[in-house]
């Protein structure tokens, strides 16, 4: 049973194994509006929780997406290239961004469930 | 000034349609509606799409008895106004001693007035500058409560025509008094999305019946200032503090279509002898289009390159959804400004191969008649 956890950032973090995928979340594709292009890091790319490694682009603006755990980057969603929209449509499904092999699952207790994400965007307003 | 942000007229209007409204220039305004940028962006290019734009200023020029109003603005902006036949439009822009601009605006005359249309975040500074240079020889009244209304918009005529049947026959960048549901407004051919379309000086009171009027008919929908500003960006078309500022010139920024012939000789506006200078010799920069390979989108700040050299700046960048793709402008040193040129946009530090091209990025289609 995959896990997913949440960022401060407004990610998602899917976890099965030893691999997370990540996304963004409903919150924030409202937010950013519609996205026009996804810029998602190579396979092969290690990372450091909190380190910027993706972009979203909106008609608006460019936003960083925030690795939310350490590890290296083992596939990126190519699909994203030719259909951005799908980040809008869904965020949570086809418009996923990248996967990452977790160079230590103890990360995973520093993010929030859904529940508290939920708490969370509740407190923004 | 307290921190509270100015409503429009159509503030409720825009709060029952769920706009996302931001902080503008001083006014709460709407970034988009539920359906999207996108959405909006294709409504306006396809149908007809209505704005918000009462937030810009709009004033009023009078001459004083034995003065001409066209003259006395004319020691202010390069714009041929003195030619202006009363219905005529003009687009100038208010110049300072160097040459640079301190805004863009639209000149309209209507034989006893000017009516002039300066951009939001400007235009209480504008008015003092204008009150200072013209207070002896014209009446100047500030109109910032009215209401401007644009419809743009292949279908913008086929609706604003049942409600003003004669606009239909009216040519880009003319305009006119109608009466629409009892309010007297003044119609100009003109806006800001390079489509054919209509903006509509409203009395403040009268500004939500007649958006509302304008919403009803099949073909309109609201569209937000996202969508104004891809749709301006793809017509190739300056944002003030953007792409052109106090340190641009309009010869740098590709307006000097918009000076006068005669005063391009004559002069007698501020900055003339900069611009005229340039005129004669060429300026040390200009403002290009940018067309970048791939998807990644440039905007305004990135650095053009060539090679190691850095020759200019994005001064506005982003998706053009008329094209399905990222398109940009920016200033380049003149030496490098030839369409055809390839440069680098530097995009998080990587570069993204791109090309100097005419502007503008989607075709004009103004109504000529």
């Amino acid at each position: 049973m995959a896990d997913t956890k949440y960022t401060q950032e407004h990610e998602w973090l899917r976890v099965d194994g030893d691999v997370g995928t990540i996304g963004i979340t409903q919150y924030a594709q409202e937010q950013l509006g519609d996205v026009v292009f996804v810029d998602v890091p190579q396979a092969g790319r290690k990372v450091a929780k909190g380190e910027a490694c993706a972009v979203v682009e909106s008609v608006k603006a460019a936003s960083d997406i925030y690795a939310p755990v350490s590890g290296e980057v083992v596939e990126a969603n190519a699909a994203l290239a030719d259909t951005p929209g799908d980040v809008n449509a869904e965020p949570m499904g086809k418009g996923w961004f990248f996967k990452i092999k977790l160079s230590d699952k103890g990360e995973l207790s520093g993010l929030m469930d859904e529940a508290a994400y939920n708490d969370f965007v509740k407190s923004l307003g | 000034m307290g921190d509270s942000l100015k409503r429009t007229p159509l503030y409720d209007l825009h709060r029952e349609l769920g706009a996302r409204l931001v902080p503008f220039a001083g006014y709460e305004m709407p970034v988009q509606y539920p359906t999207g940028i996108l959405a909006e962006h294709a409504q306006t290019r396809t149908a007809a799409g209505l704005f918000d734009v009462s937030h810009m200023g709009q004033v009023r020029l009078t001459a004083k008895p034995g003065q001409n109003v066209a003259k006395a603005i004319e020691a202010l902006v390069p714009g041929d106004i003195a030619g202006l036949q009363p219905g005529q439009q003009r687009y100038t822009q208010l110049t300072n001693d160097d040459g640079g601009i301190l805004d863009d605006l639209m000149i309209t005359s209507t034989g006893d007035h000017l009516l002039m249309v300066f951009n939001a975040a400007c235009k209480e500074a504008d008015l003092a500058h204008v009150q200072k240079h013209l207070a002896a020889t014209c009446e100047i009244e500030p109109m910032f409560s009215r209401g401007l209304l644009a419809l743009q918009g292949p279908q913008a005529s086929q609706v604003l025509a049942r409600l003003a049947p004669q606009v239909a026959s009216m040519k880009f960048m003319t305009g006119a008094f109608f009466v629409i549901d009892g309010a007297r407004c003044y119609i100009t051919r003109s806006g800001y999305t390079g489509g054919d379309g209509f903006e509509i000086s409203t009395p403040a009171d009268a500004t939500d019946a007649i958006a509302r009027k304008l919403l009803a008919q099949p073909e309109v929908k609201p569209i937000g200032l996202g969508a104004r500003d891809s749709l301006r960006l793809e017509a190739g078309l300056c944002l003030y503090g953007h792409d052109i500022d106090t340190t641009t010139t309009p010869i740098e920024a590709g307006l000097l279509w918009s000076i006068g012939k005669e005063r391009r000789t004559q002069g007698g506006f501020p900055g003339a002898a900069v611009i005229q200078k340039q005129i004669a010799e060429g300026a040390p920069r200009k403002r290009v289009g940018l067309l970048p390979e791939g998807k990644a989108i440039a905007r305004e700040g990135a650095e053009i390159a060539i090679g190691a050299k850095t020759v200019g700046k994005v001064t506005s960048g982003g998706f053009a959804p008329t094209l399905g793709r990222a398109v940009a402008m920016g200033y380049v040193e003149r030496a490098h400004s030839a369409n055809g040129t390839k440069v680098d946009l530097v995009v998080r530090g990587k570069p993204v191969p791109a090309e100097i091209v005419p502007m503008p990025f989607v075709k004009h289609a103004y109504y000529r008649g």
